[in-house]
């Protein structure tokens, strides 16, 4: 599972910079977006990996151990809705960016 | 009004006064007066009523507690040096607005000058009663500030935006010093209080960083007090209007620097590096000033450089760290700022009489205004130190001390040569000054015909002459007592044996006066023909100036070397700083793995679900498929995007984080919405086989070295993330929550707990993020321009429109209606059963996954749908969403729901709960959690709205733009 999990977030992260390197803004977006994803999972993961204890008690007495560690989760539960509000900011500024410039270039104007 | 109040009062009535005046009508000039006349008069005032407890011997203090633990006090502290400064600039504070009063043409904006100049008086006020260091300081800047802006008053006239950004650059470094020196001072005396740092001279001198801290607080007074090689700003700042010059760069603001080494004088006088650094510019001050002095044509530039000159006197006495040289430098102060402070205003009065300040054109003006005239020479000849004077006086008492031998060396021995060598060129400027205005042939080529000026205007002169007059001919009875309680205030028991008397017998400084005498007025005769017609400065020396150092010296600095930082350091390209940002983040996590060793731990698959491992092999799939094709095909990539969030999704559900994957997925769907509706507006990119394989060598080159670095990064992300998760967790907080989030924050949802009650208050941050965002959006949008290209509609739709127009039974738009007829039946249908899914997942949030984000973002897309559906003008026409009203309430109902914990007396966000029976619905956790959650679901709600709502509406805004303009060529 871990290996797994890792190995995507590798990927992930890995396709995001490569996007995020890349010269024209839409390419940028995606890449961010996917940056984002394997981020978000890394925080998580930090938690460490459990199925089936989803932190939501069952009864009044609370043993730790059957749970998984809500910390992560409520950080990365904040980090998806910046993550969409900058990933919504970001696609207007680019619209923006080509209407004002007319270039979907990263630098608002086509290299030479 | 003995008590401390009074000290309060008087900083902070001109301040006030100075609020007041901005705001009367423009043309009161009356008004303005008055209540300038009224504030300083009553400063006077309380001044005045002070002097029996100052002279008592001790000093009035008013300490207001602001951060004790920092030694910040607010502490006001009056004793007989600061109560003589405090006088002067109440004094002649008043009679310079008397003055101003008649000099301010109609035409001036006068409420500006006015509310300058009294704030300016408040703080040159602070300064000289400041009991605290760091707030003497504070005052310091101000009086910067606001002498910047009353000598760039006519900023229509490009001289006074020059002199006064030079004057601001000089004093506001030197400022910054002084700070820099303070700070060192406090550190050194361990309080900034200045009773304590008066007391701690011994200490101060003896310690390592008394010379640091000495260059820094110099550096603060020299500049200020317009000393070599500081001292070219000050003939720069003549541009301000003569009422100005007269206060601030001949009475006050430059006294301030004098001020500050008397101050403190008894702390850091008597080291060596005092004596040479203060003596070296008090003596290079005192000569060159005067010296320049005579070669100035401008009546104005000439007190200015002569106002260098005593300054450098008074810095040169101060130097000597003998008592007496003390006592000297005190007592010119305050000569020098009544003698100076008429100068000025007979400048003032002759430029405004005639037009003009140029020496080389006025003459014989004895004639046409005999009253200043006579008022003026008085004054020039106390400049000069003509006995019976009051400069004549405090000159005596420097020619004694400056034959003394105080220490052993050049300048020493220099000291009483220079002296009466400046003294010469004093007397032969002051004759320059009288002689080229008032005597000669009657002027021929003035702007105005010369008369005198209104009594009132001529009053302030006559009054500061009389104190010349009365200082130099009966001096123990009129200023003695005051000075003397200057004087004991600042040297305490070291205050020597002086004497005020006018006559002390034929001695040697008398002699030296007498030199000095006849020697300028030879000098003067000598001269006499060349000044008349020579250009403005010394010889040799006009071709150094100060200035255009200065100015050089700023072009390098804030043009050559910024552009050249700039250059080198701030690429205009975004690729290479990005480059460059990932490459340091790789460096910055792989440098501490490889220097402290990493051990990722084996790699295993054992134990992994092969289904997980199916999701992940197409998740890994999708994200190198949309990171291939984002650049020609947009849809794919998004598709293949949406894809990866999808198995991200799928993740969460199965590691036990079903709130994450509910949000998760609401926030991919409307992510997904809005990437579609920008798609339109990016331009057409037609993959090209040929230009591909043509592409450069470098562009190759670059490709290749991002694709290094991006698995690079991947390969660091997999091996910290295994790393990571395959080590055993350390205790952390979280077992607290989960132990809390029942019995403490009422919820069972342990997640959702920590977000609306735990930390709710970063929730709260996170949500006012969103609605800015929101709004920005909204705001960007307000504007947009698409680019030419993509204005017409898109291929598809114009195949469409063409269709439909062709065929006589069809209007525009069916065809898209048509294809779209059920799934807009379905979407318009399921708007009410996606308000109550939201409504679920609202409620159940504090004990099931779900909660106000989720919801707030599920109900905005039961709006889109319907927007999707039936078009934004159908669904405008039937639903108004108001996106704006529901931001503003979800913000503000998570404020007061917080806000309301302080009604019981707890913190901000404290959270109460209970359950409550609702009718047909059942037992629902009612925690007041659940009203800050309302206010995020709310708020986000609104916020995806807009944000989307503002995108769709472009394509029909660009429609209507075209219609409006088809209508306006119709009718044309």
């Amino acid at each position: 599972m871990e290996l797994i999990l890792a190995i995507g977030i590798g990927v992930f992260v890995g396709s995001g910079v490569w996007l995020l390197l890349r010269p024209r803004t839409y390419q940028v977006i995606v890449g961010l977006s996917l940056i984002a994803y394997g981020v978000n999972l890394f925080i998580f993961s930090m938690g460490r990996l459990q199925s089936n204890a989803a932190p939501v008690l069952a009864s009044a007495t609370i043993d730790p151990a059957d749970y998984t560690d809500p910390i992560p989760q409520a950080l990365v539960l904040t980090a998806i809705v910046i993550g969409f509000a900058t990933t919504a900011l970001f696609l207007v500024l680019l619209l923006v960016s080509r209407g004002l410039t007319g270039s979907d270039h990263v630098d608002g104007r086509e290299p030479n | 009004m003995m008590d401390g109040t009074s000290l309060i009062w008087m900083i902070v009535l001109p301040f006030v006064g100075s609020a007041i005046a901005a705001v009367l009508p423009s043309n009161a000039r009356n008004a303005e007066a008055w209540l300038a006349g009224f504030v300083t008069l009553a400063v006077l005032v309380m001044a005045s009523a002070s002097y029996p407890a100052v002279a008592a011997g001790g000093a009035i203090r008013n300490t207001i507690e602001w951060v004790p633990s920092l030694g910040l006090n607010l502490s006001l502290r009056m004793d007989g040096f600061a109560w003589l400064f405090a006088m002067m600039i109440s004094g002649i504070g008043f009679l310079v607005v008397l003055y101003a009063r008649y000099y301010m043409s109609p035409d001036d904006p006068v409420p500006r000058f006015f509310s300058f100049f009294l704030a300016f008086m408040g703080a040159m006020l602070g300064i000289v009663l400041s009991g605290n260091l760091i707030l003497l300081v504070v005052f310091w800047e101000l009086t910067s500030v606001f002498s910047f802006l009353l000598i760039g008053y006519w900023h229509h006239n490009a001289n006074a935006r020059d002199g006064a950004r030079m004057a601001l650059t000089i004093t506001g470094i030197g400022g910054l010093g002084l700070l820099a020196g303070v700070l060192l001072l406090g550190h050194i005396a361990g309080s900034y209080d200045l009773d304590r740092v008066l007391a701690s001279g011994e200490l101060i001198r003896s310690h390592d960083l008394y010379l640091p801290a000495l260059l820094l607080i110099l550096l603060g007074t020299l500049t200020k007090s317009a000393q070599f090689p500081f001292h070219f700003w000050l003939p720069n700042a003549m541009a301000a209007p003569t009422p100005v010059s007269a206060y601030l760069h001949s009475a006050t603001m430059v006294k301030a620097g004098v001020f500050l080494m008397a101050r403190l004088w008894p702390v850091l006088a008597g080291s060596t590096e005092w004596f040479w650094i203060l003596g070296f510019c008090g003596m290079m001050s005192l000569a060159l000033g005067a010296y320049f002095a005579i070669f100035q044509q401008d009546i104005k530039g000439l007190l200015a450089y002569s106002t260098i000159s005593h300054l450098g006197l008074i810095t040169l006495l101060l130097s000597l760290g003998s008592p007496l040289g003390a006592v000297a430098a005190i007592f010119h102060m305050v000569n020098h700022a009544t003698f100076k402070a008429s100068l000025f205003m007979a400048a003032g009065i002759i430029d405004h009489e005639t037009g003009t300040r140029d020496i080389r054109r006025l003459s014989g003006l004895f004639k046409f205004m005999p009253i200043t005239a006579t008022l003026a020479m008085v004054a020039s000849a106390a400049m000069a130190g003509v006995p019976l004077l009051n400069g004549f006086l405090s000159k005596e008492m420097f020619f004694a001390e400056a034959i003394e031998t105080h220490a052993i060396s050049v300048l020493d021995t220099a000291a009483p040569y220079v002296a009466v060598l400046a003294s010469a060129f004093a007397v032969t400027y002051s004759i320059r000054f009288i002689h080229g205005v008032f005597f000669g042939p009657a002027p021929t080529d003035l702007p105005r015909v010369p008369h005198e000026p209104p009594f009132l205007m001529r009053f302030p002169i006559m009054l500061l002459v009389l104190a010349c007059i009365l200082v130099g001919t009966i001096p123990g009875i009129t200023i003695g007592p005051f000075l003397h309680t200057a004087v004991s205030s600042v040297l305490g028991a070291e205050t020597p044996q002086y004497s005020l008397s006018v006559w002390h017998g034929f001695n040697v400084p008398l002699l030296m006066s007498t030199v000095a005498l006849v020697a300028g007025v030879i000098l003067y005769l000598c001269l006499k023909n060349y000044l008349a017609n020579c250009e403005e400065g010394p010889p040799i020396f006009r071709r150094l100036k100060g200035q255009r150092i200065f100015e050089r010296a700023m072009v390098t600095v804030s043009w050559r070397w910024a552009r050249f930082v700039e250059f080198r350091l701030g690429p205009r390209r975004l690729q290479p700083q990005l480059r460059l940002l990932v490459f340091v983040a790789f460096a910055a996590a792989s440098w501490p793995l490889y220097s402290l060793g990493f051990e990722p731990g084996r790699f295993t698959f054992l134990g992994a679900d092969p289904a997980f491992a199916g999701v992940w092999v197409l998740g890994m799939l999708c994200a190198i498929g949309a990171a291939y094709q984002a650049k020609f095909h947009r849809l794919a990539a998004l598709i293949l995007l949406s894809g990866a969030g999808l198995v991200t999704c799928i993740t969460f559900v199965w590691l036990s984080a079903p709130d994450l994957a509910v949000t998760q997925l609401l926030v991919e769907i409307v992510t997904t919405v809005l990437i579609l509706l920008g798609l339109r507006w990016l331009p057409k990119r037609v993959e090209d086989a040929d230009a591909l394989a043509a592409a450069s060598r470098g562009a190759r080159l670059r490709r290749v070295r991002d694709l290094a670095l991006a698995v690079a990064v991947g390969f660091g992300m997999t091996a910290i993330a295994y790393a990571v998760m395959t080590r055993t967790p350390p205790a952390t907080i979280a077992d607290y929550f989960l132990e809390k989030a029942y019995s403490e924050g009422g919820g069972r949802n342990v997640v959702n707990v920590i977000l609306v009650d735990f930390r709710g208050f970063d929730t709260f941050g996170e949500i006012t993020v969103l609605a800015i965002v929101a709004l920005t959006v909204f705001a960007l949008l307000r504007r947009f321009r698409p680019a030419s290209d993509s204005v017409d509609s898109p291929e598809q739709q114009r195949n469409q429109t063409a269709f439909d127009e062709a065929q006589p039974d069809r209007e525009a738009g069916d065809t898209a209606s048509d294809w779209l007829m059920i799934p807009a039946v379905i979407m318009q249908w399921l708007f009410p059963v996606i308000i109550v899914f939201a409504a679920y997942l609202f409620l159940r949030g504090h004990d099931l996954p779900g909660g106000g984000f989720a919801a707030g973002i599920a109900m905005a897309a039961a709006f889109i749908l319907q927007y999707m559906a039936a078009g934004t003008r159908w669904v405008e026409d039937r639903l108004k969403v108001l996106p704006v009203r529901w931001i503003g309430a979800g913000l503000l109902m998570a404020a007061i729901t917080g806000a309301g914990s302080w009604l019981f007396g707890y913190p901000f966000l404290t959270s109460h709960s209970r359950y409550v029976d609702l009718p047909l619905i059942g037992e629902v956790p009612l925690a007041s959690a659940l009203f800050f959650d309302l206010g995020v679901f709310s708020l986000v709600v609104g916020a995806t709205v807009l944000m989307l709502i503002a995108l769709a509406h472009q394509s029909i805004r660009r429609h209507r733009v075209r219609t409006a303009s088809a209508a306006v060529e119709e009718k044309a």
